[in-house]
Formats: structure tokens, C-alpha cells, sequence
């Protein structure tokens, strides 16, 4: 590295350019090295492409040349994709288009050079990473935890945009390659090698050495890469035009069924795939452009790439804001080390928390009252590692090392080195406040006390406490190894460090983390409360179980209302359902079929009795009729359409109650109230709302979160949709004041590019 | 005589051990070195050390599994410890954990270590068994023969009596007495009767049912959650017969001697699974990281005799030897914990203690003199709460030690028999 001040201004260095792209010759085989300038991965943007225009005509042209080898400069990143940033200024399907094209052409370019250029592949190798792949005559990868190749564009909404349509399905068969497209997941590379993805695997330190070997042999014709192509099956499969046009309809009618139409891009990327085989691939790579540039325009693919961004930008966000507390010295904004982890409670809770913990090589003090709950979360976190060892996502030493890091006691004996303590035990605040007491009685003085309480205040807690200052909120969502969010939830008395200490260990455990204030509910639950309330006294006035979920389902959620209450526990929505409406009465009273199938000790899942059937293994069967008995007048019978007209508070509902009015209802709810906590600053930002929304309810993601959503629809017709509403249902729908004002000013809560 | 370390003394800060389980019986799903890896983990959980501040690891094991011998160190492959841990295995017998700890200390004592783990564990649920010799032969001809008719036909040597497998015996490879039939005989030897063995029996399951009912045994146990399904768990050790009495222990019949025999498997410490460790410290070590010790290692000494005469008698000669080095003599001992691998033995033991021949023997004028049977095995011994052979030296100390805290006695002596006639004594010192 020079010693000068480098100073980067639109992805060019100061004083002198640096080309992402170097050359070094090995007797007849040139290395190409990939290292962008200033970045930690490689990405292809338009200065990259141009570079390996510009070097493709070189090469071609130097006769002296045999053969090349592509490979990356970063230590675990072999090509990550394509720059998104580049893709938020694309203005028109034709500009995405003309993107797609450009790429399609050099990469076309290559493919056909004179001479061959082996891919040595290393680290990740993602979308157009593995189309240049793709396009590379031959391709090794390192047998290595860090080497992953995949197309993960339909996450975004979109579809591989530079021949992954028409090249993959070629390289690995048609089933394999729609399997990895439609999916967007990676594989690793012993099944990249498996599927035919890539010819050979080799050690790390030997990829170059062999890689250069490859070079000169498939130049001299001596070696040539094998395609996959899934075998005897492949062949009826796919071997034949009515096989492949039977895998092809199979295809749609899956993804539209389990889409429910919500991911235009799925669709567009089975018939990329389909107009390669209907008319050869010169039309399917058109195709390919065309639908590329199709998709790059959809809201969905906005809304996707913006959670991309915003949780990219959480990443990088400490959680605290130093400006915020002048009298302070920068090293109080510093994480402190979290090595070991005392979890107090073995729940579901407890023990998901600590599943992840172990994995991230934290030592875990797992406290409960009596051993027997102890062995049960053992027993959980041993599930969660066992499934993980069967998928071979961890060795058996790893498996056997993280137990190892797992230690179950029924006293404080061990806590006494903790860094950090989490109480998941009975949301009740007696009972917090003892353990919190026996806890500080133990830590270190400098030892931080979270508690993943879901509903209770913060502050409520910390009033046990003889140094509030570290204390705080660390929600975690069930089941912990799957949810993606954490909410730290911050006091006004919690000291900064503390947060950061928090949310710094919180992105550890590969956790997006949003900070919020303390309050009844924090954000997540506030917001769901008033949506499940609403769902419930649609249950009330008589509208089917099953309907309200289909409802919200055909929304964009991945469960419906009803479903997510039999699965959390009635009690446990039941006992935050009371807090939430001591906080927030006017509008979060208790629906009546809910207290009614409580009361009558219908938990839901977990006694095997709810809404909902279950078996004895608890797999959720069809909604149980007699439940209705339990809160509506005998005789009615919860028709669809049929509206109960016994609460004389509310006026009787219209006779047809459509999906259109249940999605309504519920999800205008939610909305309303997460205005509220951006109002409330509960939230930081809408950017945190959306972002908390997504991954911890599940709300819609190609709706982009409430924020996003509500902008998409305008805020004057959110309000007006409020104000009809709390014209039928006087207090639960009142908009909120900064609604109001939004939409008087005819402003949106987002208001750059991405919106 | 001043105390052992030449001023490097030689600390004890916490000893954990998991419950004691009959073989075949709770812990028989876990190997000796999950045994291992659980107490050292609980070890370090429980004192709340770092474990980048261990340096090294020596454990004891007595059958050692084939294919992983030195259990030391695949228990100290565990990501709480640096990689760079020294980590060895000894094997003395039954005194294989004190082989353990008198190593780390000694390490410690050089100024070669300042933080050590030590202890054993043994599993004899999961002992290795072995083919023929014949039949192995055959194996390793048919491994090397070219063709598969040729390894058929050497396949065909093979008659049935080839395939029983074999066991290994707890017998002396010396003598091929079995370690009963020596208790046997020094029962005979020293006129040790039926009666005083089984009183002695019954002595030991009580003091250890009292020590777990009330606390002071499980304190020093950490509760195992039983792999692979964790729906049980073990908290303190499971051959302890509250209930037993003497008339139930005197309707045994002899095991090694079916007519005169007095040995039985009632007052015989039985096969047993567990581990058990101990962590040790430079004195001044442990002051630096702000750790209270539980004490320190004031001598020791081993002592062996011909394993054809008395096989487990060789105490009697190292614990005089203890004693001399440390400047102190039995009056002087709070307590006094004796390995019990049978009644017959410990009864011989403390005969031999009180005996002007076996002073004479250990190069003594005096013998070492009457052990107080108040301050003796205050919390039973090996034949109630059982004896993991590698594991049992770590264990007693931990006992030890922490039963002078509690009754603040300030010296302690340990011996355990071994097999091979070899003995172990050490005097351990209470601090602060």
C-alpha cells in the first residue's frame, strides 16, 4: 500500500486510479487477479466490466498468450455479485435492460475467447460471480467452508441477468438449476462439484498451482470440462422436450402456489429458462435481458433491495449515537468483550439463545430452578446443533465443541466471570425482579444484565436494580435460531456502553438488531398487539377462523393471525394481550373469543388444543369447530360471510366480509401503531420499523416493512382508510397525529432514491 | 522439613468431580474422555477461570481406550482451553489421579507451570475388548493376503474358541492374582474377620449417605445431563445404599473365596464410571488472579512392595515417608482419608499404620500410630461412592480439603493403594 492519502471519491482513488483487474504472466498463462480497489469483496460494476472488456481485447490479442486463469485478490470473496448500489439508479426497464446486455455481452466474449480462462475458485461466488463462472471453460473451487457458489438474484426480486438463466440449466441440468435459482440459496462446494457446478476441488494453497496446470491442458486440448447433468433421471427428465416441458409447468405451478403471485421474478426466471429451450438460447438470453430489465422495475425488487440496504446498514450501526452524550469520552461508546454468557431460564427461550450463543464460541452458563428444566434445554440445544450436524452445516467436533461450551447449573456457581447475563424466565415482574437481584448479588460490577422479556417495561425491571445503568432489553423472536431480529430495548438510565456492548454481541450471533426505546411492547409486540386484537374481534363478530388467516396469508404473511396466537401459547398472548391493554386501553381491549378459548384451557399447540386441531406429534390439522361454541351465541355458525350482531357497542359489520376488508382491518392496525412508536420514539427510524416488521413478524417483505408500505399506498389514503374505519369502530382506528400531519403536508416517510 | 515446592508452594483452588455411577448404570453412555471434558468444563465454569490461563493438563486414566490413549489430551481439546495446553496421561493404578496431580504440582513446584488441571476419569462401561490372539493374527494375515481365495483359506484356520473375545481382568499381570483374591488374602493375613469388614462396609455407605443428604458431598459433584437425549440427569453418586444394613451385608456371599472367604462384593468398592479434577496453582499465582486457595500440598510420597505379598498394604510404607517430609506426624492430622478399595484392605491398612514390623519395613523406628476413627473417611469412601481407578486420587483430595475447611482443621493426610503394591501418601495443609 502506498503511504499516501487515499481519498475515495465514486469508487476512483485520488491522485491515481487503480484497476480492480492485474495481470501477471506464468509461462504462456496469465493470472488475472481480481482485487477491488478499497472494498473488502469483489463486485461487478460497470468500471470493472470495463476493465475486462479492455482486457479480453488484450489477451485475445497477445499471441504470446495460451491461457488464463481467473482468480480474486480478497482473502474469502471470490466474486460477490453485482453492485447493487448501481442498480438504484436504473431509471427504466430499458436501462436495466441495456445492464443485463452488457454483461450477457462480455461474459459472451469470454466464453468464446481464443484462448481458455480457467475460474480458480475461492471464497463466495454469487450471482454474476458465478455466471462469470459459468462462462470460464473450466472451474475449480476450494474445498472450504468459505467457498459457496449460488444466484441469490430473486432475493432481491430479481433474475440472473447475465446468461445464469441459460448457462446453469446447461452446466447442471434443468431440475438442479431451477432448484438454485428459484431458491437463490448457495450451495458449498463439495456439492458444487457433486451437481457439476464446478469440475474439481483442491486444497486452498494449491488452487493457483493447479489452476494455472488446468489452463495449459485444457489449451492444449488435453482436458475439458465434464457437464452435469443429473443422470438416468436427468436424461427422461430433461433429455427430451415433453420431459423438460413437464418440469418446466411443474416449476410454475409450485412457485405460484407457495408465492402466491407476490414474487413476479420467480416466474420470470422459469421462463428465462423456458426461452432458451423453446427457441435456442440466442432468444433465451434476450429473453433473459428483457425480463432482467422486466423485474428491475418492480416494487417488489425496490422494496427487496431496500431491506437489503437497510439491513447492510444495521451491519455497520454501533446502536448508540455519541453525539447524543457530550459529556461522555469516546471509549464509553465501546462494545465491551462478551466471553462468557450466563442464560437464566432453560426454556424455549433460554435455550434457543444459548444454542446460538455456543455457536458463536461463547462460554454459556445456563441457570434454571430445577435440573429437570435444565436437561430440557439441553435437549433443545442439542436439537438445534443436531440439525445443523445432519445437514453437515457443522462437523462433529463442532457439534462436540459447542456442547462443550454449555454449562447447566441450578445455583449462581460460574456466574461470577459472566459479561453479560439473560434472563428468559416466567414473564412475571415478582419474579424478574428476584432473579434480578440474585443475579447482581453474583456478577462482576461491570457484568450486563438483559432481560428477553417481551412485554414488560425495561424500566419496570431496572427498579430492582442497584446500578440501572446496566440494564437493558435484549428480545430475541422464537424460535432463536431462525428469527433473524433482536431488539435491544434501551431505559433512559441504560449507560451507552451498555447498548453498544449489546447490539454488538447481538450481530455476533448474526442478528439484525434494531434499538429501540423502552414501553409497553417495545415496537414488535406493540405493533403486532392491535393486528391479533383486531383478528380476534373479527372472531368475535362471527367471521371464520380459517378465513381471516387465508386473509392474511394471501397478504404477504407468512402465517395468519389466528395460526401465530395457537402457536405462541393463548396464555402467553393472553398475559401480553392484559399488559398491552392496561398501556393502551382506548384501543388494545381484549377481544372475547380469545379470553373464552383461554379460559376454557385451549392454549393452542402446545396443549394440543386451540383454534386449530392437533395430533399427538402436534402437527396443526384443520380448524376445530368447536371452538365457535366457546364465544358465539349457540347456533350461529361462522360462515364466512356472517357477521355476529350481539356486541351492541359495535355496529353490525357489512353482510360480505371480503378478504380485501380482513386485510384491512388487521393490517391498518399494525400500521397505525407503528406510526405511533415512530411518534413515540420507540423506533429510531422508519428504516428500524420496516426493517423490525420484516424480520420479526414476517410482515410482507416485498411490501418492504409498515413504512414502506404505507408510503407505497400514500399516506392521505392510509388516513382516510383509518377514518372510515374509526367511524365503525369508534377509538381502535383513530389515526395517528403524525399521520395526520404527514398527510396534510403531503409528506412520505421516506423520501430518497430507494423509495 | 519445610513444605514441599522449595518456596514455590504449591496451591489447590477448587476440585469438581461428576457423581459416581455404577458401571453399566447412568453414565455408561459416556466415554471416559466426555467424562473428562465435562468435570474439567464444569471445573472452569464453576471457579469462573479463564481458560486461556491454563497451561497445563494431566489426567489419569487405568484402561486407556485403544484408539485414543492419551485421554489428556482429547480432553483438553475443548475450546474453553488454549490449544497450546500441555496435556499428558499417566497411568499408576488406582492412584493415577494423584500420579496426575503430584505431576502437575511438581511442574508448578520446577516454576514450569503456574496453572495446571489435574485428575482422571475412567469409564468402565466402555472398556476396549480385545480378540484372541489367534484371532487377531488371522486378521492381520488375512489384511496382508493378496487374493481372496488365499484370504479365504486363511479365514479357514479360524475355530470357534478364536472369537471369544477377551475382557481385561483387574488381575496382576505379575502374579495373575485378581485384585479380590489379594484383599482375600491379606484379610486372612491379617486376621481381618467377616464382621469388622462389613461393619466397616456399612460405616462407609452411612457417612456418605449423611455427607450427600446433607450437602458436603455434592457440593464438590456437578449434576451430568445424560447424553445424547438429556431426559435424565445425575446429581450425586448412585452406588450409595442409604438403606443397607449390616445383616443385609453379612448375607453375601463370598466372592473369591466361596468356602473361607470373607471378601465380598458388599465390602468391596465396586466397578464404577466418572471423573474427577482438581486445580492447582503457584500460591502466588492464584493470589494474583484474586483466587482463594483451599490449600496446599505439604509432601508426598509413593512407597511399592513385591505385588505377590500384601498387593495393597504398600500405604503403610508411603504414608510415614508423607509424614517425615512434611515435619508432622499422625497426631498432628485433622483427617484422614484412605482409598477404599476394600474394607479387608483399609482394615489392613491401619493395622499395618499402628505395627512396629511394617514400621520397621518403611525404614521407621516408631510406627506411624492408631488412626482416630473420628477423623477417618468422614464422608464413607470408594467402597460407598465408588472408584473410577483413574479418577478416585482426585476425588479424595477435593473431599479432603474441603472437609478441613469446613471443620477448620488445618492438616490433612490422603493415601490410596494401587495395584502392582504400590502405595500413595500425601499431606495437604489447609491456608488462610
Amino acid at each position: 500500500m502506498s503511504s499516501t492519502t487515499e481519498v475515495t471519491i465514486g469508487g476512483l482513488v485520488g491522485t491515481r486510479w487503480k484497476p480492480a483487474l492485474s495481470v501477471e504472466m506464468t509461462d504462456g498463462i496469465a493470472v488475472i487477479t481480481f482485487d477491488l480497489p478499497n472494498e473488502s469483496v469483489n463486485k461487478l460494476s460497470r468500471a470493472v466490466k470495463d476493465e475486462f472488456v479492455a482486457l479480453v481485447a488484450r489477451l485475445e490479442r497477445d499471441t504470446t498468450v495460451q491461457g488464463a486463469v481467473l482468480i480474486s485478490g480478497k482473502p474469502d470473496v471470490w466474486i460477490a455479485g453485482a453492485d447493487i448500489e448501481e442498480f438504484l439508479q436504473l431509471k427504466t426497464a430499458a436501462d436495466a435492460e441495456r445492464l443485463s446486455r452488457d454483461g450477457q455481452m462480455l461474459l459472451d466474449s469470454i466464453e468464446r475467447m481464443r484462448i481458455p480462462i480457467v475460474a480458480a475458485i475461492h471464497g463466495a461466488c454469487l450471482g454474476g460471480g458465478l455466471e462469470t463462472a459459468l462462462a470460464c471453460r473450466y472451474r475449480i473451487a476450494t474445498d472450504h467452508p468459505k467457498t459457496i457458489l449460488g444466484l441469490p438474484e430473486v432475493q432481491l426480486g430479481l433474475i440472473p441477468g447475465a446468461g445464469g438463466t441459460q448457462r446453469l440449466p446447461r452446466r447442471v441440468g434443468l431440475t438442479q438449476a431451477l432448484d438454485l435459482i428459484l431458491t437463490g440459496k448457495h450451495v458449498r462446494a463439495q456439492k458444487a462439484v457433486k451437481i457439476g457446478l464446478v469440475d474439481e476441488l483442491v486444497h486452498p494453497s494449491i488452487l493457483r498451482s493447479v489452476a494455472i496446470a488446468r489452463a495449459r491442458e485444457v489449451a492444449e486440448g488435453r482436458r475439458k470440462s465434464e457437464r452435469g447433468g443429473g443422470g438416468l433421471k436427468g436424461f427422461v427428465l430433461e433429455g427430451n422436450p415433453a420431459g423438460r416441458a413437464l418440469v418446466l409447468r411443474k416449476a410454475r405451478e409450485q412457485t405460484l402456489a407457495k408465492s402466491r403471485g407476490h414474487y413476479p421474478a420467480l416466474i420470470a426466471a422459469i421462463e428465462a429458462v423456458a426461452a432458451g429451450y423453446d427457441r435456442g438460447t440466442a432468444h433465451g438470453f434476450r429473453e433473459e435481458s428483457r425480463l432482467f430489465g422486466e423485474m428491475a422495475m418492480t416494487d417488489v425488487s425496490r422494496q427487496l433491495i431496500f431491506l437489503f440496504f437497510a439491513t447492510n446498514e444495521l451491519k455497520k450501526d454501533p446502536g448508540v449515537e455519541p453525539a447524543h452524550y457530550p459529556n461522555l469520552p469516546v471509549s464509553a461508546f465501546e462494545p465491551l468483550p462478551v466471553e462468557k454468557l450466563a442464560i437464566i431460564g432453560a426454556g424455549f427461550m433460554g435455550a434457543g439463545i444459548a444454542s446460538i450463543a455456543v455457536q458463536h464460541g461463547s462460554l454459556v452458563r445456563l441457570k434454571d430452578a430445577d435440573h429437570a428444566r435444565v436437561a430440557k434445554g439441553y435437549a433443545a440445544v442439542r436439537d438445534v446443533l443436531k440439525e445443523r450436524l445432519t445437514r453437515k452445516q457443522i462437523t462433529r467436533v463442532q457439534y462436540s465443541d459447542y456442547m462443550a461450551l454449555l454449562g447447566g447449573t441450578v445455583d449462581y456457581t460460574g456466574f461470577g466471570n459472566v459479561d453479560l447475563v439473560i434472563e428468559a424466565v416466567f414473564e412475571d415482574l415478582a419474579i424478574k425482579h428476584q432473579v434480578l437481584r440474585e443475579t447482581e448479588a453474583v456478577i462482576s460490577p461491570t457484568a450486563i444484565f438483559a432481560s428477553n422479556t417481551s412485554t414488560i417495561p425495561i424500566a419496570q425491571i431496572a427498579q430492582a436494580s442497584s446500578r440501572p445503568e446496566r440494564v437493558l432489553g435484549m428480545h430475541f423472536f422464537s424460535p432463536v435460531h431462525k428469527m433473524p431480529l433482536l431488539e435491544v430495548i434501551t431505559t433512559a438510565e441504560t449507560h451507552p456502553q451498555v447498548t453498544a456492548t449489546a447490539v454488538t454481541y447481538g450481530k455476533k450471533l448474526g442478528k439484525t438488531v434494531i434499538v429501540v426505546n423502552d414501553g409497553p411492547g417495545f415496537y414488535v409486540n406493540r405493533i403486532l398487539s392491535p393486528y391479533l386484537n383486531e383478528a380476534a374481534i373479527l372472531l368475535d363478530q362471527g367471521v371464520a377462523v380459517d378465513l381471516i388467516d387465508k386473509a392474511i396469508v394471501d397478504f404477504g404473511f407468512p402465517v395468519g393471525p389466528i395460526t401465530l396466537v395457537d402457536e405462541v401459547g393463548l396464555d402467553v398472548a393472553t398475559k401480553a394481550g392484559k399488559i398491552m391493554a392496561d398501556a393502551f386501553p382506548e384501543r388494545m381491549q381484549p377481544a372475547k373469543s380469545i379470553q373464552a378459548v383461554v379460559a376454557a384451557g385451549r392454549y393452542g399447540r402446545k396443549s394440543k388444543k386451540g383454534f386449530y386441531t392437533y395430533d399427538k406429534e402436534g402437527k396443526k390439522g384443520d380448524v376445530d369447530p368447536s371452538v365457535y361454541g366457546l364465544f358465539l351465541a349457540p347456533g350461529s355458525i361462522p360462515v364466512a360471510p356472517s357477521i355476529v350482531t350481539e356486541h351492541a357497542s359495535e355496529p353490525a359489520g357489512p353482510p360480505e366480509m371480503s378478504s380485501v376488508q380482513i386485510q384491512q382491518r388487521t393490517v391498518l392496525a399494525m400500521l397505525n401503531e407503528a406510526v405511533r412508536c415512530l411518534a413515540d420514539g420507540i423506533i429510531r427510524s422508519p428504516r428500524d420499523g420496516d426493517v423490525g416488521a420484516v424480520f420479526g413478524i414476517g410482515f410482507p417483505p416485498f411490501r418492504g416493512g409498515p413504512f414502506r408500505y404505507m408510503d407505497t399506498l400514500g399516506i392521505q389514503i392510509v388516513v382516510q382508510r383509518l377514518e372510515d374505519l374509526n367511524a365503525r369502530f369508534p377509538g381502535r382506528f383513530e389515526p395517528a397525529d403524525m399521520l395526520l400531519e404527514m398527510a396534510r403536508r403531503r409528506q412520505s416517510f421516506y423520501s430518497d432514491e430507494r423509495s | 522439613m519445610a513444605t514441599y515446592g522449595d518456596g514455590r508452594r504449591v496451591a489447590i483452588v477448587a476440585g469438581v468431580r461428576t457423581p459416581f455411577a455404577k458401571a453399566g448404570t447412568a453414565l455408561k453412555s459416556i466415554s471416559a474422555i466426555d467424562l473428562g471434558k465435562l468435570c474439567v468444563a464444569e471445573l472452569l465454569q464453576r471457579t469462573n477461570l479463564d481458560g486461556k490461563e491454563v497451561q497445563g493438563l494431566v489426567f489419569g486414566t487405568v484402561i486407556p481406550s485403544v484408539l485414543a490413549p492419551n485421554i489428556a489430551r482429547e480432553v483438553s481439546l475443548m475450546p474453553q482451553l488454549p490449544k497450546g495446553v500441555q496435556a499428558y496421561t499417566v497411568s499408576r493404578a488406582c492412584a493415577s489421579a494423584n500420579q496426575a496431580i503430584t505431576d502437575a504440582a511438581d511442574q508448578i513446584a520446577l516454576g514450569h507451570l503456574d496453572v495446571a488441571i489435574a485428575g482422571g476419569s475412567e469409564s468402565l462401561s466402555n472398556i476396549p475388548i480385545l480378540h484372541s490372539p489367534r484371532f487377531a493374527e488371522t486378521l492381520l494375515l488375512a489384511s496382508k493376503a493378496k487374493s481372496l481365495p488365499a484370504r479365504l483359506r486363511i479365514f479357514g484356520r479360524v475355530r470357534p474358541k478364536d472369537l471369544v473375545p477377551i475382557a481385561p481382568a483387574i488381575a496382576e499381570p505379575s502374579t495373575g492374582e485378581t485384585m479380590g483374591q489379594s484383599a482375600e488374602k491379606m484379610a486372612k493375613l491379617n486376621s481381618i474377620s467377616r464382621e469388622e469388614q462389613d461393619h466397616f462396609a456399612l460405616r462407609s455407605h452411612r457417612l456418605a449417605a449423611a455427607g450427600t443428604a446433607d450437602g458436603r458431598l455434592t457440593a464438590e459433584i456437578m449434576p451430568v445431563y445424560i447424553p445424547p437425549k438429556f431426559e435424565s440427569v445425575l446429581t450425586s453418586d448412585n452406588g450409595i445404599r442409604e438403606d443397607t444394613s449390616y445383616e443385609q451385608l453379612a448375607a453375601l456371599k463370598p466372592v473369591f473365596d466361596r468356602k473361607y472367604g470373607s471378601v465380598t462384593a458388599g465390602n468391596s468398592s465396586p466397578l464404577t464410571d466418572g471423573s474427577a479434577a482438581v486445580l492447582l496453582m503457584n500460591e502466588e499465582k492464584a493470589k494474583a488472579l484474586g483466587y482463594p486457595t483451599l490449600g496446599i500440598i505439604r509432601s508426598y510420597a509413593y512407597a511399592a512392595l513385591d505385588p505377590g505379598e500384601q498387593l495393597l498394604q504398600a500405604p503403610v510404607l508411603a504414608a510415614p515417608v508423607a509424614l517425615r517430609r512434611a515435619g508432622l506426624a499422625l497426631k498432628d492430622m485433622d483427617l484422614v482419608e484412605m482409598h477404599e478399595a476394600f474394607a479387608a484392605q483399609v482394615l489392613s491398612n491401619l493395622q499395618g499404620f499402628e505395627s512396629q514390623y511394617w514400621a520397621q519395613r518403611a525404614g521407621f523406628s516408631q510406627p506411624v500410630g492408631e488412626v482416630d476413627r473420628a477423623k477417618l473417611n468422614v464422608m464413607g469412601g470408594s467402597i460407598a461412592i465408588g472408584h473410577p481407578f483413574g479418577a478416585t486420587g482426585a476425588r479424595i483430595m477435593t473431599t479432603l480439603l474441603n472437609e478441613l475447611r469446613r471443620r477448620g482443621g488445618q492438616f490433612g493426610l490422603m493415601t490410596v493403594c494401587a495395584a502392582g503394591g504400590m502405595g500413595f501418601a500425601m499431606v495437604v495443609e489447609r491456608t488462610q
